[in-house]
């Protein structure tokens, strides 16, 4: 799960870690006003989303006084923002973080990722801030300092200093930097974080150690013991479909193709969307109904499928261990039945009570395209989706 | 004797008495695997599919001289019962539990190197369908069935891919020495590598097939060892082509967030150390075929 900056900055602050003085702010009235609460004479308005490379997309304003505030609010509320990272769609902006302005002297990045190499929690920092870790790996891999924690003891002081020295970091504002990175490892480790990134960590003209932004990631599997870090769930900045789905239980992920999927297991779903896409087609969507899954799960997914308006046709492969390809069948038929089915609609079933579950869609009477193996399963798809694009041209 | 199940392995479940445990139980039980006994705390003493109940996996050890376990433990504790069973000393553990925390699988790792090389247990999974050799044991969640005894080594992330990829096997009469699922999960107990060292090594296996998917770095790191250490052929797919960055696909660990973590960057380095490709999904059969064909 993903939070905004100003949360993770709420979060960072508790763990001793500087931030620049901000306020949120919902309308464009709100921000001038939290810059008023703010003082001074040179604010930055940034858009709230989830995702990063904000700035270059014009989601971060830099502002000298009440108009400049107005006529940036007014902008972003309730604009798309599309990011190199956001995809077509883009993220909408509901939210504004106004903060002072700081003058930078230096840009360092400090990266916390859950390492899957080490299976520790690494630290990455850079002295060359402000500009996205996968450039500097790739620009500048020498620049790049790793330390990795060893999770019976936790960061130490030492390894903390060792990063603040070797960015290079004043030494007047050593025991600062100190102080931060702990922190941030802190926050990662008790928090349940997935990553804890500071993109630019500054040091201002009037020499102060500033994270001047902030992002952080959790683990989806530890928010059950975590009821603080869910409540900060923004569901304005995930894909409606995604969240539907989530809503139901099912896994999915939304994507930018006209096949719809429903399959059983993670693996199998990549392959078959992989199997889509080598016979000519786009996979509309990755979805796993799960083990076990009940004639009524089925369905669900089936109406999800269905009620994404790019999906043009629909594939259903499953290879049955602890599900049953009868309740499969009878979701079909319980979700399919009740419309007016227009779309080729293509079933692969194998495993598990395979032959009741192919008894059961014969018997039905619906317009279903059967298929035997995978291969046969994703030729038809294609094949069936693009003979539905000539009918409605 | 295949490589960490055979017909002697003494299996507990831990988690025994729940739904999901019995169902799996008799599944195991039915397939041949020797059961003796299973674990859930508080019900010590009680009789469970003929099979007695313990309260700690070291009562278990102690009086059935149990071996192997396989873990159907709620995700909230079942990094507990993992370092639970390696402290009993079992040898050899099976996690299916999907949903373990990363930072709980940071600490199980970490708990382990306790242990000397020669007494830590081997972990695989969690979020795995478990490991099976055809026609000894099965200690997992899989279709028995669609696997038949043979000479070909499977290690896979996914558990249905790899029902895929058996079945097609199957079809064209080609059998499965072991098949290890290694689970989804972003830090899991054994990897790729782990599992090719054995099947290398093992008399009964004559190839192996590597199923692996995007995110990670557990795929090159196989493919590297297979070119500086191995005779045996491997075969590899990567599933995952059509992910986009960034974008969890089912399995906690499938996630493209470095350089190297998509499934065209895999199959490049995975081609570079002279691993055979499944192209496509729907050709796991025949390219193994084509594989032990040459051999």
């Amino acid at each position: 799960m993903e939070i905004h900056e100003y949360q993770a900055k709420e979060i960072l602050t508790d763990f001793g870690v500087p931030v620049p003085r901000g306020g949120l702010a919902y309308s464009p009235e709100q921000a001038v006003y939290r810059s008023h609460e703010l003082g001074g004479d040179a604010w930055v308005v940034k858009a709230q989303i989830h995702s990063g490379g904000r700035g270059k997309a014009g989601g971060i304003k830099f502002c000298r006084d009440d108009d400049e505030i107005w006529a940036a609010a007014d902008e972003l509320l309730g604009k798309r923002l599309i990011t190199n990272q956001t995809g077509n769609a883009g993220k909408i902006i509901h939210r504004l973080y106004v903060e002072e302005a700081s003058e930078i002297a230096n840009e360092y990045y400090v990266g916390f990722v859950l390492d899957r190499q080490k299976e520790r929690i690494s630290v990455v920092a850079s002295s060359e801030g402000g500009v996205e870790i996968e450039d500097i790996a790739r620009e500048n891999p020498d620049s790049l300092i790793r330390v990795t924690v060893e999770p019976a003891v936790g960061m130490q002081p030492f390894q903390a200093r060792e990063i603040a020295f070797k960015l290079g970091i004043d030494k007047s504002l050593s025991s600062q930097a100190i102080t931060a990175l702990l922190g941030c490892y802190r926050a990662f480790r008790d928090l349940d974080a997935t990553m804890v990134e500071i993109n630019p960590l500054v040091v201002t003209k009037n020499n102060h150690l500033l994270a001047l932004d902030a992002k952080m990631g959790f683990d989806d599997n530890a928010l059950f013991r975590r009821p603080n870090i869910s409540e900060l769930r923004d569901k304005s900045q995930e894909d409606p479909r995604e969240m539907k789905a989530a809503d139901r239980g099912l896994s999915y992920v939304g994507l930018e193709g006209n096949i719809g999927c429903i399959i059983n297991g993670a693996g199998l779903a990549m392959a078959t969307m992989d199997m889509i896409k080598h016979a000519g087609g786009e996979p509309a969507n990755f979805l796993d109904i799960g083990g076990g899954a009940s004639p009524d799960r089925v369905a669900k997914a089936i109406n999800l499928v269905l009620g994404d308006k790019n999906v043009r046709a629909i594939l259903v492969n499953i290879f049955a261990g602890i599900n049953r390809c009868d309740w499969v069948a009878e979701g079909i038929v319980q979700a399919v039945s009740k419309i007016d089915l227009e779309l080729p609609f293509i079933v692969r079933l194998s495993g598990t009570n395979v032959e009741e579950g192919r008894e059961i869609l014969k018997n039905s009477n619906l317009p279903i395209i059967m298929a035997d193996t995978l291969h046969e399963a994703a030729d038809k798809a294609v094949a069936a989706w693009q003979d539905y694009e000539k009918t409605q041209a | 004797m295949a490589i960490l199940i055979d017909t002697n392995s003494k299996v507990i479940v831990q988690g025994f008495t729940g739904q999901t445990g019995t169902f799996h139980t008799r599944d195991m039980i039915n397939y041949g695997t020797n059961v003796v006994g299973g674990v859930t705390p508080g019900k010590g003493g009680a009789s469970h599919l003929d099979r007695p109940v313990f309260d700690t996996v070291k009562d278990a050890v102690a009086e059935t001289r149990a071996d192997s376990s396989i873990i159907f433990i709620p995700p909230p504790f079942a990094a507990d019962g993992i370092m639970e069973a390696a402290d009993a000393g079992i040898k050899y553990c099976v996690c299916i539990t999907d949903g373990i925390p990363a930072h709980d699988m940071i600490r199980v790792k970490r708990y382990m190197r306790r242990y000397r090389q020669e007494h830590k247990m081997v972990l695989t999974g969690p979020n795995c369908a478990g490991t099976i050799s055809p026609g000894k044991a099965m200690l997992g969640i899989m279709p028995g069935h669609i696997y038949i005894p043979g000479r070909v080594g499977v290690i896979g992330r996914s558990g249905t891919l790899g029902y895929e990829a058996a079945s097609q096997m199957k079809a064209l009469g080609i059998g499965v020495s072991t098949s290890i699922g290694i689970g989804g999960d972003p830090i899991n107990g054994s990897s790729f590598m782990d599992h090719l060292v054995r099947f290398e090594a093992d008399p009964e296996t004559d190839a192996v097939v590597m199923i692996g998917e995007i995110g990670g770095p557990q795929e090159a790191e196989a493919a590297e060892f297979y070119r500086d250490n191995m005779k045996k052929p491997v075969i590899g797919y990567i599933a995952g082509l059509t992910a986009p960055k960034g974008k969890r696909m089912g399995h906690a660990g499938a996630i493209i967030s470095a350089f190297g973590e998509s499934a065209a960057e895999k199959v490049e380095i995975l081609q570079e150390c002279g691993v055979t490709i499944v192209s496509k999904p729907s050709e796991f059969g025949t390219t193994v075929k084509s594989v032990l064909d040459s051999l």
